[in-house]
This record gives structure tokens, C-alpha cells and sequence, in this order.
């Protein structure tokens, strides 16, 4: 054994602490590996918004893969990427259910109102006992189903172009969704 | 007032740290200040004492004018809570961090009278050094005593729910024990390099140190997996979650520590590897507090995340960790001595062990990191999770268990051949019984069939030694120790390849005295009850258990609870708890016409894994009461004895 070999250690340390600083640099992260992958979205039972006496439950959600949002007026992040939701609701045919967390109805409506609706029914979960059966650990996030009502990915933070272009898309062409605009080759940016 | 003096006592604290550290690594030959730096031990722990006792009282007279006490606090919680509400958050964990760190000071200089006194004094300059570093750190970015005047809240925020609870109160202050205690084989470590002296005498010390440290995270991360397992409601136990990984790594090194030790002891060789094993340890046990307190990796456990904090300790980390290894790497000796021995000696299958443990912390290590590097490259997320850590760790632990097997009949330096007939009639027996137990399966599962033939195979060499030694009538305590440490890791994985896949999961809708049937029992729900606790109410379902023949009733009420400070929910899951196994009910979603989603959990001798691991830490424990560490500080004290007679 040679002295030098003394010194690998040493080198081995330097390599993780470089990466440490690395890691550290790029914040916070935010994607989780979810309990729910590849299992049954949970049962449930909740009211519509904009038709509170109608309710919606998991059996609404099979037949068709269906692509589930979390959000909320309070969480910036939900608006940001509420432009690339519209656009998924415009070029594709996936259903998308929305589900209100921790929210106010009225707040939740004009929001909708004001910035428009990409969602087919939109879950109202003002006291977030849905949230906490999908295990959501804050807003955005967003689970996408296919027709068996089992989660194939889930999404902790916004979806933007890469997320959409990146994972989104090629798990909707394998699902099987019809998309009438492909813009998933272009990586436009 | 009385934050103000804890401030103040931890800001001595700090000060006398300064000092020991100061005369143990300057002075540590000269007698005055050998016996200041054992004071300036006594201090620091004195004052760690203080300053936790200020906080611990405001938190029992709700004083909201402290910031942590209002966020971490409430009124209508329960005085326990409100105790262990001190290290409920980051700051105060981190108090009780410097307490337990000064604890095992005061320990380490009350049992010191077996070594050498300039060397406890060098020792005790370490870990001075390192406690100045934990104190500053909290004193400077994590300070637990800051007040809100004059916008003092009329009430605290309230603890964290998930929090609330037993297991909360003793598996920090255990684990941290564990993560803590091993800054003892790291100081002797780094004392030896400076001293430039490794012998069997070293690793006699550091073996006891080693062995309770290890015992001590054993316990925590096995309380920490029970907690996750009855307090989530996932019906999960180990989920490796960075903040598991994190005192993971730091077991996986301390365990290959405690063999590598042995083999330093008895044998004087593998020297430069046993400190290189007693730094790695505890850098990791720092490694794990960067990856917890930094928000590096997001996780269930992470409390507030704050870059400032995050710096600090990676430059504390790069100063302890580089300068250490700096040291081993100028100072180590490679003039090892020529020891040789066979393939079936002792030598060699602690050898085995070394290997699987540091391929193991290798493994967890790249999985806890590789999405940093990843990110790092590409920009991209990748999420590694149970199939990469299962891929490496089943053929590890399956190859782990054949080694053992082995143990009990090994020598060191060699073995005859013929002793090993004992061991081969075992593997039949195990063999046997394994195919047995094959059958029994559903669904059989290959590795599962093997894993418990190894594992019987494991028991019966090793009670089969134990009895041959009593009936000899040589049985050490380090033997007893070793054979209840290694029956542990057998019971353990049978009990996680078990109830890792014979488990039976449903998801279902029940309404009111409606049955379901789950693995042979019939589930009968009653029906939903509201109750209202202390701090929370509860919508608490009531089911029924009862076998086939609608005997042998067991009550299990799950609870879904809305804390009344914080407006949190949360589930708590019913459990009965069998030795066999465990079923578990956690209530769901409420559905319409009194319908309940219910979570349903049939659990195979889940409990064999945490019995396994206790086991494994008494045998640790029982190994340091062996009576050769009785002897060598008896011959030390009567060493010393005549020496002040002369």
C-alpha cells in the first residue's frame, strides 16, 4: 500500500462535499416520490364547485385517464403554471379534475372567472381532507390517472414546457391520450 | 429572565468548550491543565444543563414571548407535549444535541481513569472543539431563546401533530444519543493519529464507547421506523426517505466499526482501517444533520429550511471531516503488521462484513446524492426509491447471512476443516425447514423461502455454539452479546422479508355494519363516533375483529383527528398488535350515506423486525459488560495505585 493511497479518502470526501455544495445551491426541491405510484387513487367522496350538490367520487374518475390538479388562489405557483394547464385542456383530451385545497369557493370561482377554466370538474376541498387521503404536501401538485383509476406519475411543484415536454407528453402518448396539437417535439425553450 | 440565562449559560458553555479545547490539544502533558480541561468538561455539560432547563421552563409556563416556544407550543397542549415540544423543532433539537454531546463528555471523563492521562486530556480536546462548533452554531443561527417583543402572540402556533405522541418524546433524544456518541470513537481516533499510537489497548477503549454509541442508534432508528409505522398511516416502516438514509449511514459505518475493533483487538492489524471506520462514522452522523437541517433533500422530516443554517454546517463539515481525514492521511501508519490468516478465520469473515457494510453505505449513500448529481447535470429530477435500494440490499443481506452461518465456530487465524460438519447438518436442517416453509407461502416467493432457510440456519449455529460453550462452561459475556446481536439480524430479516411481501393491503368502502373479510378475519364496522380529546376532536370509527368463526372479538378505533390550534388533520390508524402479525385500519375519507373509505393492513411479523433490532442492541450493550474490560481497569487502577505509593 503505497502513501498516496492514504489520501483517497480524503479525495472521496472532497467529491461528495463539492456535490453537498451543488445540491445546496439549487434550493429547494420538490419532486417526492409518492405512496400512491403505480397503486389505486383513494377512494373519496367530494362536492363540486360550481355545482355543490352535485359530488364526485373515484368511480367518476375511471373508464378514460384523467389528470388530477391541486391548487389553490393562495399559491402563486398554481397561477404560473396555469397557462401550460390551459394549453394541456386545448391540444389534448385528457380529463382534467381540479381539486381546491384549503380554499374559499367565492375566491376560487372568481380566480376561474378572471384567468379561465382548463378543468372538467373542479373538486372542492376547502378543509383538505382530500388532500391529506392523496398525501399532498402543498400546492401545486398534480397526479395523473389512467383508466383504471391507478396513479402512474405524480408531479410535486408546477408542470411548465419542460415538465409538460419531458414527462407530461410521453406519458400521454403511452396512456394513449388523443393530442390534436404535438408540440412535444419542438422543445420550444 | 430566565431566557436570557440560558442564552447566557449556553454562552458559557461555549466559552468553557473554547477553553478545553484550547489546553487539551495544546497542553495536554501538563498536569494543571489536564485537571482544567476535566473541569471545563464538568462546565460545559453544567451549563448545556442550564440553558436546556430555561427553555424546557418556558415552554411548561407558555412564555409565547419566545419565538420558538410560540411556534412550537399551545396552551391546551398536554404538559408532556409541552416538554417534549422543546425539541420538537429545530433549534431546540439542536440544544438537546450540545446536552447530550456534553453528557457523553462528562461519561467519557468519569470512566477515564483506565487511560493514560495526557491522552483523555487530548480526547477531551476533540470533543471540546467539536461542541464549541455545535454551540456556535446554535447560538449564531439556530438560537432557541429570541424573543417577539413587543408583537408576543396571545397563543402559540402548536406542535406539530404528527408530533404529538410517544414516540416523539424518546426517539430523538435516542437517536441523537446514537449520532452524539460517536463523536467518542472519533476523538479517540483522531487523539491516536495525533499521538501517533494504535494498539489493543485503543481498541479495548474504543470498543466500549463504539458498542453504546451503536446500541444508542439502534434503539433511535428503530423507534423512528415503529413511529413512522403506527404515526403516518401508510402501513409503511421503512420508507428510505433521506432523513432514514441519513441514520442509516452512519449505523452501516458504526456497525462495520464494532467488527472492525474486534479484529484490532484481538488480532493488532487492520489499524489504519479501524480509524479510518471510527472517522467515517461520525462524519456521517454530520453528513446526516447537513442533509436534515439544510433542505438539500425535501422530506416528511425536514423542519424550517434556512440557507444560513445549510452553510454553516457544510463549512463545519468540510473543517471536521477534511481535517480529519487530512490527518489520517498524513499520520496513519501503512507499516501494518504482517499478520496472516486463513480463509475460514474470524480475521477473514469480519473482513466479510467490512465489505458488505461499506458497499452498503455506498449503495445508500449514491442513492441519497445521485439526485443532486442529477440535477446537477441535466437539470432534471430523478427520484431513486425502494427497487434500487431493494436490487442491492436483498443479495446483500441474503450474502450477510451465509457469512454469518459461519461465525460461531471460527477461530481466529485459522480453522480446522472438520468443525465445519456442524455447520454443513445445520444447512441441512435450515434446508429442509425452508422448504417447508416454501409451501407455507403465499405466494411463494423464492427469496423469501431462502432468506428464512439462511436465517434458521444462522439460529441454529449460533445457539448450538451457545449451548456447547455453557455446557464447557466458557461463555463471555461478549459471546452471549455477539449471538444476540447476530439472532437479532436473522429475526430482523425474516421478519422484513416476510412482511414485505406476504402483506395483505385493501383499499375499501364500508358502511355501517357492513364485513369484510382480510387474511382469514372478518372486519365488521360499526359505525363512527365523535370524541373529542385535549387539544383535538375525532371522528373515531369502530371496527370489529373476530376469526372465521366470529370468535375472539377485538376492538380496533381508528381515529381521524382535527387539532383545535392549527385546524391540522390527522389520521391515527387502529392497530392490534400480534407477535405473528399485525392488522391495521386507518380511516379514510367520509363517503356519502355514512359510507367511510377504510384502509385495511394485514402485516406479517412486521414486529420481528424492530424485536430484531433490539435484540441486536442489547447484545451490544451486553458485550461491553465482558469481564476483560473489568480486568483492564482493575490492573490500570492497581497500576496507578502503586505508582503513587512509590
Amino acid at each position: 500500500m503505497s502513501r498516496a493511497s492514504l489520501y483517497i479518502p480524503l479525495g472521496v470526501f472532497m467529491l461528495i462535499l463539492g456535490l453537498g455544495y451543488v445540491g445546496f445551491d439549487l434550493g429547494a426541491r420538490n419532486e417526492l416520490p409518492s405512496a400512491l405510484i403505480d397503486k389505486p387513487f383513494p377512494e373519496f367522496q367530494a362536492r363540486l364547485l360550481n355545482e355543490p350538490e352535485r359530488t364526485l367520487s373515484r368511480e367518476n374518475l375511471l373508464g378514460r385517464p384523467t389528470l388530477v390538479n391541486v391548487w389553490a388562489t393562495w399559491c402563486p405557483t398554481c397561477l404560473s403554471e396555469h397557462e401550460q394547464l390551459m394549453q394541456i385542456a386545448a391540444s389534448t383530451d385528457v380529463v382534467i379534475v381540479g381539486v381546491n385545497y384549503k380554499d374559499r369557493p367565492d375566491k376560487a370561482k372568481q380566480w376561474l372567472a378572471q384567468y379561465g377554466n382548463p378543468y372538467d370538474w373542479v373538486l372542492d376541498d376547502r378543509d383538505g381532507l382530500l388532500g391529506i387521503e392523496m398525501g399532498v404536501y402543498g400546492a401545486p401538485e398534480t397526479f395523473l390517472l389512467n383508466a383504471q383509476g391507478d396513479v402512474v406519475y405524480k408531479r410535486v411543484g408546477d408542470i411548465n414546457p419542460r415538465i409538460w415536454r419531458d414527462e407530461l407528453a410521453p406519458r400521454f402518448r403511452q396512456l394513449g391520450i388523443a393530442m390534436t396539437v404535438d408540440n412535444t417535439d419542438t422543445g420550444a425553450d | 429572565m430566565i431566557p436570557e440565562l440560558g442564552n447566557f449559560a449556553l454562552t458559557l458553555a461555549g466559552v468553557l468548550a473554547l477553553g478545553a479545547a484550547g489546553v487539551g490539544l495544546v497542553a495536554p502533558r501538563d498536569e494543571v491543565m489536564q485537571r482544567a480541561a476535566m473541569s471545563m468538561v464538568l462546565g460545559q455539560w453544567a451549563f448545556s444543563f442550564l440553558a436546556f432547563a430555561a427553555l424546557t421552563y418556558a415552554f411548561v409556563l407558555d412564555d409565547f414571548s419566545v419565538a420558538y416556544v410560540a411556534n412550537h407550543s399551545n396552551s391546551l397542549l398536554p404538559w408532556v407535549y409541552k416538554v417534549s415540544a422543546v425539541w420538537g423543532g429545530h433549534e431546540g433539537s439542536f440544544l438537546l444535541w450540545i446536552l447530550i454531546m456534553g453528557t457523553w463528555m462528562l461519561a467519557f471523563c468519569l470512566r477515564s481513569g483506565q487511560y493514560p492521562q495526557h491522552f483523555t486530556t487530548r480526547t477531551i480536546g476533540v470533543l471540546s472543539l467539536l461542541n464549541l462548533g455545535f454551540i456556535c452554531f446554535a447560538l449564531f443561527t439556530s438560537n432557541p431563546f429570541l424573543r417577539l417583543i413587543p408583537l408576543t402572540p396571545a397563543d402559540g402556533a402548536d406542535l406539530n401533530p404528527l408530533l404529538q405522541d410517544f414516540g416523539l418524546i424518546v426517539h430523538p433524544p435516542l437517536l441523537y444519543a446514537g449520532y452524539v456518541g460517536l463523536a467518542i470513537p472519533f476523538a479517540l481516533a483522531v487523539a491516536a493519529l495525533l499521538e501517533g499510537r494504535v494498539d489493543a489497548t485503543w481498541a479495548r477503549w474504543t470498543r466500549t464507547w463504539t458498542n453504546m454509541a451503536w446500541a444508542f442508534l439502534t434503539c433511535g432508528i428503530t423507534l423512528g421506523s415503529w413511529w413512522a409505522y403506527y404515526e403516518l398511516g401508510w402501513g409503511g416502516w421503512w420508507f428510505w426517505d433521506p432523513v432514514e438514509n441519513a441514520s442509516f449511514m452512519p449505523w452501516l459505518a458504526a456497525t462495520a466499526l464494532v467488527h472492525s475493533l474486534s479484529v484490532t483487538e484481538n488480532r493488532g492489524t487492520f489499524k489504519s482501517w479501524t480509524l479510518l471506520l471510527a472517522i467515517t462514522a461520525f462524519s456521517f452522523s454530520l453528513l446526516g444533520a447537513f442533509i436534515v437541517r439544510s433542505g438539500v433533500l425535501t422530506s416528511v422530516h425536514s423542519f424550517a429550511v434556512d440557507p444560513e443554517r445549510g452553510m454553516y454546517i457544510l463549512i463545519f463539515l468540510a473543517l471536521v471531516v477534511g481535517g480529519s481525514l487530512t490527518l489520517y492521511a498524513l499520520r496513519a501508519t501503512q507499516t501494518q503488521v504482517k499478520v496472516s490468516y486463513g480463509v475460514l478465520s474470524r480475521e477473514f469473515f469480519m473482513l466479510i462484513n467490512n465489505v458488505i457494510m461499506v458497499v452498503s453505505l455506498a449503495v445508500v449513500l449514491w442513492g441519497t446524492l445521485a439526485p443532486i448529481g442529477y440535477e446537477a447535470i441535466s437539470g432534471g429530477r430523478i427520484s431513486i426509491g425502494t427497487p434500487f435500494f431493494n436490487a442491492f440490499f436483498v443479495p446483500l443481506g441474503l450474502l450477510l447471512l451465509c457469512a454469518l452461518a459461519f461465525l460461531p465456530v471460527l477461530n481466529w487465524k485459522r480453522t480446522k476443516t472438520e468443525v465445519l460438519r456442524s455447520v454443513y447438518q445445520a444447512m441441512a436442517i435450515a434446508g429442509v425447514l425452508g422448504v417447508m416453509v416454501w409451501f407455507a407461502l403465499d405466494p411463494a416467493t423464492i427469496v423469501v423461502a431462502t432468506a428464512v432457510a439462511l436465517a434458521l440456519w444462522v439460529v441454529i449455529t449460533h445457539i448450538r455454539q451457545l449451548v456447547f460453550r455453557a455446557l464447557r462452561g466458557s461463555l463471555p459475556a461478549a459471546f452471549i452479546g455477539m449471538t444476540l446481536a447476530h439472532l437479532g439480524f436473522a429475526m430482523g430479516t425474516v421478519g422484513i422479508a416476510v412482511t414485505a411481501t406476504q402483506s395483505v393491503e385493501s383499499d375499501v368502502r364500508m358502511t355501517p355494519q357492513s364485513q369484510v373479510t382480510l387474511a382469514g378475519q372478518q372486519v365488521t364496522f360499526t359505525g363512527v363516533t365523535n370524541v373529542q380529546g385535549p387539544n383535538y376532536e375525532a371522528q373515531q370509527g369502530i371496527f370489529i375483529l373476530t376469526d372465521r368463526d366470529g370468535r375472539n372479538a377485538f376492538e380496533l378505533r381508528p381515529e381521524k383527528r382535527r387539532y383545535l390550534a392549527g385546524g391540522n388533520v390527522m389520521t391515527e390508524a387502529g392497530i392490534k398488535p400480534g407477535f405473528f402479525a399485525d392488522t391495521y385500519i386507518s380511516l379514510g375519507e367520509p363517503l356519502d350515506g355514512g359510507a367511510w373509505a377504510v384502509r385495511l393492513h394485514y402485516k406479517p411479523l412486521v414486529r420481528w423486525v424492530w424485536i430484531g433490532a433490539l435484540l441486536m442492541a442489547v447484545g451490544g450493550v451486553i458485550a461491553v459488560f465482558d469481564k476483560r474490560y473489568a480486568r483492564q481497569r482493575r490492573r490500570v487502577a492497581a497500576a496507578q495505585g502503586s505508582a503513587a505509593t512509590a
